[in-house]
């Protein structure tokens, strides 16, 4: 008879749930289900003393109710209730409900974890299981605080009954991997690892997870556990199949508990003791020599328990992956489960081989598998086995098969599931790139692959394949012609005519000489699809045709035609409509020359991870790619295809990728320049900007050695037909600033005039006023030699507002600096002069750069300097009488809001010049403040255009120490530190 | 492990265990997507697949899928056959299992998976074992009920739910 009748059957409970599956309409359920809400609230509440099996009744009844889908908000007490009682079943159902249904009400807790603890001190295993298993059902932290010290205790009394040894175990853990902290380590976890010693296989199934779990995070406390593991499981391994009894499964030994074993075995090396480790591979033999044997069942169960033990084996073998007999006998195995007419095997087998792949031993032996796997790939049926297959392929492609690989999974990529275009995109793309012996064949491919799924190649991709068509001269003419053709196609992907526009635009002239691919016709190419383009795309066009104006002055006259049209001079699209105004001026105002300068070819991009891999890695989580872009296997390789290392005859500087394309959209974030000679590809660079990391970037040295960039004509700034190119800033044209630099800032901290540099080439003069928040400064460039200085373009950036790319996009956020032009040549001993007109929009605390470049007899020259705007120059000086003085210095007492420096003088120490440099600084001095009259006492006011800054200071000589102490406090932190470095260096 | 849903093919949910905390929200959500997935599944097709950051192994037996969602590192096919282990202690228990039983009996279908796997790992799995400790209990209720209040079962709901249950398994 069906166990309906056994134990016990609440009536009650089975006519209401037969009523909800009587339900025909969801309405219907709800009114049933209220109806019998409202039964048992009013039971619940009733005055009548209600029987533990009517309250057990009920609160199963909201159980149900609950597991349908409802909300339970009453119960919980009766529940509680039912914990006390003395009836097993009774005490059940509340044990069950509370695990379900348990809540963090803080009463109720209290009165939950007293019953439990009763029922643990019963010494009735049954009740002390129930209490376990609560515990391990709600796993929170109260019980954690409640438990966690007791029930370690019972796990290893001598006297607790083996079911309970189990639960405890079980429960143990659950309370650890919830929160560690509170299972304190002590005498018992010796203990417990001598469990997997234990005669109760049931014993140590549960108490191998709980030491699994324990050794992870305490591997050196636990390695006692090693050569016990392994005793264990060579002596399940080796067990006739039924030796073992009812723990024989299907015939197959013990199969949970070996597979527990082999992945405690996983948490540690290769044993080290050689007996154990001689066990060890024996035990692991025996396994792969069982696959081979004959099933003892037809049954899957059977089949499935052996193959379970069967891949953990596997797995322990590539984690140590030391043994090459061993990894190429699991590559093997796996290679007949290939071909396996179970689908869950295949998968399983395609899957175990990506992480044999990654190991040196066995990858040769793994790749031998290709044929099938690329039959995989075309030919399962299930889009779970086909993403296996992939990342199989991928895993297994190095310059051997990588032409055979690339192309299957283009052809794969036609047919392939939505889900994962964009990965098998991603990936076809990497190995592409990475194994490319000839660039031509990785243009094909990247091309190939906007052809197949451009709505799935990310710009990652496209703007890779620029980067190395820029950087590698050897394959520009390959890739203009190949573009060239592709843009025939009547309809193309809008990233082909990116692609297209921009390999023309730089490129173009290279197949220029082919009638069929003359100027005109490369145009009118563009052109035609220009009008379906998104806005992004036609401004990158309208780039493409000025640079073609350069390349081909022949063309210039069309093209003129199309920027003056309406659409394109009254774009609605302020990007379109500017670039049309300026690439327009810049081409009618601009000589030949100019043109040649500002369009010239881009120079090489800096070397820099592929943000192709860093997406993939994204992706698929982290150590995901680890397997992937691994380089120790083909460590040759790097020299090849970090292909796009720069060239020797130019030290390229990193410039960020938005404005190799001239779009504005989020460009990623620009990379800093590998180190000298690391043609890595694949190695992690920071991401941050040059600015950000002086130390990186190229030492002045290198900046006067190197040739001078082209500005980047992309920029629409940089062609305003008033500023000079330089004009526009962009954080590629600036190095480091020279070592002096603070040194020779500092000497105008408290003065305006001066000769801010000088060399045997150049003096830079300096003429500055503020006031308020604004000042203008006019920089005097007198050239020493009596040869011209050519391209001469000093440029000024504020570096704090370019340390992150939307500092970058929201430049001058603290402060905001308009330069005038200057003319392109100094003449021999002439000098010209530069205004600045600077507005300080808040408080700053890293002084702009000056950045100068030019060309003395063919020589590239550049040097970047600390421009003198500090922040002291936009003080107001204040006066006040001694008692405000006081009282705002108590206001500002906050702790943060002082800075005190003591230092040495460097300079005699003299009132007057004090003084005066106070003055000079940019406060007010206050006489008669303070006490002694020998000290200064200065207040002032920082005006920026957000917010006005108040600044009160106190400097004491102290004559016969030849010291000073400095005390400033304002209102803000930053504020107050910096202004005592600046002033503290004056004295 | 981190969780264990049974369903119907018709989608609804007949049990759920959860190994790790998480909202009510969120189980909710979570079962929605999985049964969904898999029932969108084809019979031929394989018993493992990708979901979010787990592995869900999932069998179905006549009309309910047993779904279980593992974590990365842990052994597909050894899931596969806890499930089975499962569905044979239930058809033990039950004597050939079906949907019903699981309906109307719940609880029982919660008590055995507690015996079975505890915290989400595997606690005892020699079938006589875990119906020992089961039976057991049944054993100590029925003891429990000679000492105890005898209660009277009135012969009109008695075979009220005999038809419901008898009309149920034949459909």
């Amino acid at each position: 008879m069906p166990a309906v009748s056994k134990g016990d059957g609440m009536r009650g409970l089975a006519v209401f749930i037969s009523d909800i599956r009587n339900c025909k309409s969801k309405e219907a359920e709800i009114k049933r289900i209220n109806k019998e809400l409202a039964n048992i609230r009013s039971k619940f509440k009733g005055d009548k003393a209600l029987d533990g099996y009517s309250k057990k009744k009920y609160v199963c009844k909201l159980l149900f109710i609950f597991l349908l889908g409802h909300d339970i908000d009453f119960g919980h007490m009766e529940a509680v209730n039912l914990l006390s009682s003395n009836k097993y079943t009774e005490k059940q159902i509340g044990y069950l409900f509370i695990s379900v249904l348990v809540n963090s009400n803080s009463e109720l807790i209290r009165l939950i974890n007293n019953a439990i603890k009763n029922d643990l001190a019963s010494r009735n295993p049954t009740f002390m299981c129930l209490a376990l298993h609560c515990i391990a059902n709600v796993g929170s932290r109260e019980m954690g605080e409640a438990f966690a010290a007791d029930i370690p205790r019972i796990l290893v009394a001598g006297d607790s009954m083996d079911s309970v040894k189990q639960s405890a175990a079980l429960c143990l853990l659950r309370l650890y991997k919830a929160s560690p902290d509170l299972v304190p380590m002590g005498e018992w976890t010796a203990r417990v690892v001598h469990l997997l010693n234990d005669q109760h296989m049931g014993v140590v199934t549960a108490a191998v997870s709980l030491i699994t779990c324990l050794c992870k995070k305490n591997p050196d406390d636990f390695k006692t556990c090693i050569s016990l593991a392994v005793s264990r499981l060579s002596r399940i391994v080796s067990s006739a199949s039924t030796d073992l009894q009812d723990y024989t499964y299907y015939f197959v030994p013990a199969p949970w508990l070996s597979v527990k074993l082999l992945r405690l075995l996983q948490c540690y090396p290769p044993p080290e003791d050689a007996a154990v480790k001689g066990r060890l591979v024996e035990c692991l033999e025996t396994v792969l020599n069982k696959a081979q044997e004959p099933p003892k069942s037809k049954k899957v169960q059977h089949s499935n328990a052996k193959n379970a033990i069967l891949f953990e084996t596997i797995s322990l073998i590539i984690h140590y992956d030391s043994e090459p007999n061993l990894l190429v006998r699991a590559c093997n195995q796996l290679g007949q489960f290939l071909q396996h007419r179970e689908t869950n095997l295949r998968y399983l087998a395609l899957e175990s081989m990506c992480t044999l792949a990654s190991s040196e031993f066995s990858h040769e032996a793994v790749k031998t598998h290709i044929d099938t796997v690329i039959n995989a790939l075309k030919t399962e049926r299930d889009v779970s086995v086909r993403q296996r297959a992939a990342d199989l392929l991928y895993a297994m492609c190095d310059r051997s098969n990588a032409k055979q690989i690339v192309s299957e999974m283009l052809r794969y990529l036609e047919t392939a599931d939505y889900a994962i275009r964009e990965e098998i995109v991603l990936k076809v793309a990497i190995l592409a790139e990475k194994y490319a012996v000839d660039y031509s064949w990785y243009v094909d491919t990247i091309l190939n692959l906007i052809r197949i799924a451009g709505d799935y190649v990310s710009e990652e991709v496209w703007y890779r394949v620029l980067q190395i068509v820029t950087n590698r001269d050897d394959v520009q003419g390959y890739a203009a012609k190949t573009v060239f053709e592709a843009l025939q196609a009547p309809a193309c992907h809008e990233n082909m005519v990116k692609v297209g526009g921009y390999i023309l635009g730089e490129f173009g002239n290279l197949i220029a000489g082919d009638p069929r691919s003359s100027p005109p016709v490369q145009f009118s190419l563009l052109h035609s699809k220009f009008h379906l383009c998104s806005v992004a795309t036609r401004a990158l066009l309208l780039s493409t045709y000025i640079k073609f104006i350069n390349l081909f002055p022949e063309t210039k006259a069309t093209i003129q035609g199309v920027l003056r049209a309406g659409s394109q001079l009254r774009n609605a699209d302020v990007e379109l409509q500017q670039r049309a105004v300026e690439y327009l001026t810049l081409s009618s105002v601009a000589s030949t020359d100019v043109l040649a300068t500002v369009l010239e070819e881009m120079p090489p991009f800096p070397e820099r991870e592929s943000s192709i891999l860093a997406k993939l890695k994204r992706k698929k989580g982290p150590g995901a790619a680890s397997a992937l872009d691994d380089g120790r296997r083909d460590a040759s390789s790097n020299d090849i295809n970090g292909g796009v290392e720069p060239t020797p005859s130019t030290v390229s500087t990193p410039s960020p990728s938005a404005d190799l394309l001239g779009l504005r959209a989020a460009p990623p974030p620009a990379a800093a320049p590998a180190p000298a000679g690391a043609g890595n590809l694949l190695v992690d660079v920071s991401s941050e900007g040059p600015a950000a990391q002086p130390g990186l970037g190229p030492t002045p040295e290198e900046a006067f050695l190197s040739e001078l960039e082209p500005p980047a004509p992309e920029s629409p700034m940089a062609l305003l037909a008033d500023p000079a190119p330089a004009a526009d800033p962009g954080s590629e044209d600036i190095g480091s600033p020279i070592p002096e630099a603070d040194e020779l800032m500092n000497k105008f901290v408290c003065k305006n005039n001066g000769v801010l540099f000088e060399n045997q080439l150049l003096q830079i003069g300096v003429k500055s006023e503020f006031r308020q928040n604004l000042g203008r400064m006019y920089l005097f460039y007198g050239n020493k030699t009596s040869v011209q200085f050519q391209s001469f373009t000093p440029t000024v950036v504020h570096p704090g507002d370019l340390q992150t790319l939307s500092g970058f996009l929201d430049r001058w956020a603290q402060l905001a600096v308009q330069t005038k032009r200057v003319a392109a040549q100094v003449d021999g001993g002439a000098q010209v002069q530069q205004v600045l007109n600077i507005e300080c929009l808040r408080d700053f605390l890293t002084p702009p750069l000056l950045s100068v470049r030019f060309r003395y007899g063919g020589a590239p020259q550049s040097l970047t300097l600390k421009l003198p705007v500090t922040i002291n120059k936009f003080f107001q000086p204040t006066e006040m009488a001694a008692q405000d003085f006081f009282q705002r210095w108590k206001q500002l007492s906050l702790p943060q809001q002082e800075a005190q420096k003591i230092f040495k003088a460097t300079h005699p120490m003299d009132a007057e010049v004090t003084k005066a440099k106070l003055l000079g600084f940019g406060s007010a001095l206050l006489d008669n403040v303070d006490p002694n009259p020998e000290n200064f006492v200065g207040a002032g006011i920082i005006q920026t255009k957000a917010l006005q800054v108040g600044c009160l200071l106190r400097l004491e000589p102290n004559a016969q120490a030849q010291m000073y102490r400095l005390t400033l406090r304002t209102s803000k932190e930053p504020v107050s530190r910096h202004l005592c470095e600046l002033l503290a260096q004056q004295f | 492990m981190q969780f264990m849903l049974l369903f119907s093919r018709q989608g609804k949910l007949r049990l759920q265990k959860w190994y790790v905390p998480l909202s009510d929200k969120e189980k909710k959500k979570i079962t929605r997507e999985l049964v969904q997935t898999v029932l969108a599944r084809k019979p031929k097709m394989c018993s493992f697949l990708e979901w979010r950051d787990l592995k869900i192994v999932y069998k179905r037996y006549a009309s309910l899928y047993f779904c279980c969602a593992i974590e990365d590192q842990d052994n597909e096919l050894i899931t596969l056959e806890i499930i089975h282990r499962y569905v044979e202690l239930l058809d033990k228990y039950f004597g050939s299992v079906c949907e019903l039983d699981i309906i109307f009996n719940f609880e029982k279908a919660y008590f055995i998976l507690d015996e079975f796997l505890l915290g989400g790992e595997v606690q005892e799995t020699s079938k006589k074992n875990v119906l020992k400790a089961i039976e057991q209990a049944d054993l100590l209720q029925e003891f429990q009920e000679v000492l105890g209040v005898p209660r009277n079962p009135s012969p009109d709901s008695l075979s009220h739910v005999m038809n419901i249950l008898m009309s149920q398994c034949t459909k």
